[in-house]
């Protein structure tokens, strides 16, 4: 791939899906954008696991452009993406980045942040979001170089210089985004980001399209967010996870997801059935999502532990 | 024989961390190196076991985990006897090693004749690709090793726990229940719960000076009547909330006490009964 090539093509990406140049070097040139609202950019990330072949590119990145300022919304699994998402950004404006918003500290979403650290901006996050990547950072970073090789290279955690402890503002110039900090639901540091302007409502990963659900936080939380998220109003929604959907439908099966996954763990801790036991719980729900083999019994473990305290 | 006396003994005696137990039909993951090469095996071989020569566990206490760590913050894993304990013949204490954590001597459970059974479930923290083991002394001074690989979470699981400022703000409450479907005369399941961060503060020194301390349980013990039935010492291995399922050999009008002290040196207890209605009884913090 040749620069002049991408610069010049650059516009026919928005609205396009494109398949990455699987090289050799897991650098990646630029991402593809969607742009399904006015100044609101998108890049979808695969459905899928960390690995090689994706180079940690399998979550919902974007970012929204203000007359005087750029708010980047989540960064990508490793450095490359975060620095091909820069560039993205790059093709589209040249208002400059004063915002890098986390919308929870897992590691697809955050390891791109040091690829913004030379437009010093402002980093936001969740006013736990500094002391979940303290605790989990380390254990991130060598997942990821055990399962990505050279291409986590330069990723690193960087920790917000902004915190949110339950909402703030973000003036772009000509629109203001409204962010909020949730209480422990998919993470103990979600955030969320609802622009007025194009009703579009960043969720991060209190919201999964297609890919199951993960609670990595809490069960109960997760639901309690869902009630009062049901509550927003927006046009569209952005999840952490596949596509942008309208609101509030995209929330149903999730919603159904988690129910029924309360219902079998309170079950089955009823029945006395130890943790072992539980995993190999039914699951009426596989047919519905991608991933579930990675993710379904690992939301019974976490449900499970959180649970048999209620009984 | 004590275990001290044990020790000596086998310091001088043949070696023989066979290559049988990378053959050990508990690893049946074929993907897994081998369990006797471990280079942290070898280490805790020599320094706990004095090279002392170990038998495959099978006919005396079976490993159980998941092959892969679905969260690395809870690994469910059980230890069962293939006997009970007997005068003639019991398991006085179990060993439980995952090579690749920090700390790898994750836990050491000790049982009595009146554990009935020597069977302990619990739940740990995983790391990385790592062997797990179950090293087991019987009464006839002999060592037995089970032996599991069990692969890592994927990227978005840490060991650390899931809400750090819950775990904190219930520190110490403790659960105590008895089952006793087994019916008289027969081992009851005991399962002790402790809300606990079990925090190995190891997680924070890559990225700030502000390491918080390590802050987890140490040792535990359970005593019926007074008499100990499981007591153990324990580590950060051990998950969040440390949840231990065991067995005792129940006596109507003795009391089942917990009591656990953490690194801290703060100590909890918990006291129930047979037949107690709800079987978990008030705790307290000293």
């Amino acid at each position: 791939m040749h620069r002049p090539n991408w610069r010049r093509t650059a516009l026919l990406l928005f609205g396009l899906s494109v398949a990455w140049p699987l090289a050799a070097t897991p650098a990646l040139p630029e991402l593809a954008l969607e742009n399904p609202a006015p100044g609101v950019y998108v890049h979808y990330g695969q459905q899928a696991e960390m690995s090689r072949a994706n180079v940690g590119d399998i979550a919902n990145l974007g970012f929204i452009v203000g007359n005087r300022c750029v708010a980047v919304i989540d960064t990508g699994g490793t450095y490359g993406v975060g620095r091909a998402l820069r560039q993205s950004i790059r093709r589209v404006t040249a208002v400059p980045v004063c915002y890098v918003v986390n919308t929870h500290g897992h590691p697809d979403h955050v390891f791109g942040n040091s690829a913004f650290a030379e437009d010093r901006p402002e980093f936001i996050g969740h006013v736990r979001l500094a002391d979940a990547l303290r605790r989990r950072g380390p254990n991130y970073l060598n997942a990821l170089k055990r399962d990505l090789g050279a291409a986590a290279d330069q990723s690193g955690v960087v920790l917000p210089t902004r915190s949110v402890a339950a909402t703030d503002e973000l003036d772009l110039g000509g629109r203001t985004l409204m962010l909020r900090a949730w209480k422990t639901a998919h993470t103990d540091s979600d955030l969320t980001v609802f622009d007025p302007l194009s009703q579009t409502l960043w969720l991060g990963d209190l919201l999964f399209v297609g890919h199951v659900p993960v609670v990595d936080g809490n069960l109960r939380g997760f639901l309690t967010a869902i009630d009062e998220l049901k509550t927003l109003r927006a046009t569209l929604t952005i999840p952490g996870h596949g596509r942008a959907l309208a609101w509030p439908d995209a929330i149903a099966p999730q919603e159904r997801y988690l129910k029924r996954l309360l219902a079998d763990v309170r079950a089955a801790i009823k029945a006395k059935r130890t943790l072992a036991e539980a995993l190999a719980l039914a699951d009426e729900e596989r047919e519905h999502w991608l991933l579930f083999e990675q993710f379904h019994k690992r939301n019974i473990s976490a449900a499970y532990a959180e649970l048999e305290w209620d009984e | 024989m004590t275990w001290r006396l044990l020790s000596m003994v086998a310091g001088l005696a043949y070696v023989a961390v066979g290559a049988a137990f990378g053959q050990d039909a508990n690893v049946a993951n074929s993907a897994a190196p081998n369990a006797a090469a471990s280079a942290v095996w070898t280490k805790v071989h020599a320094s706990v076991f004095a090279n002392a020569p170990l038998e495959p566990a099978g006919d005396v206490v079976t490993l159980d985990t998941p092959t892969r760590a679905e969260d690395a913050a809870i690994v469910p894993i059980a230890i069962r006897s293939r006997f009970p304990q007997t005068k003639e013949r019991f398991i006085e204490r179990v060993w439980l090693i995952v090579d690749n954590n920090p700390s790898p001597i994750a836990a050491v459970f000790n049982f009595t004749l009146e554990s009935g059974r020597a069977d302990i479930e619990t739940r740990i923290r995983i790391e990385e690709y790592t062997h797990v083991r179950a090293v087991a002394l019987t009464n006839d001074g002999k060592l037995s090793m089970a032996v599991n690989y069990v692969k890592a979470s994927g990227g978005c699981s840490a060991p650390a726990g899931k809400d750090a400022l819950a775990a904190k703000a219930n520190l110490g409450k403790m659960r105590l229940r008895i089952d006793e479907s087994a019916g008289p005369g027969r081992p009851a399941l005991a399962q002790l719960m402790i809300s606990h961060p079990n925090d190995s503060g190891l997680a924070m020194d890559q990225l700030t000076r502000n390491y918080a301390p390590p802050h987890f349980v140490r040792h535990v013990k359970v005593t019926h009547g007074g008499r100990p039935i499981m007591s153990a010492e324990v580590d950060f291995s051990i998950s969040e909330n440390p949840n231990f399922r065991f067995y005792f050999v129940p006596d109507r009008d003795a009391a089942l006490e917990a009591k656990i002290v953490d690194n801290q040196d703060l100590e909890f207890a918990s006291t129930t009964r047979l037949n107690s209605g709800a079987g978990s009884a008030a705790s307290t913090l000293r």
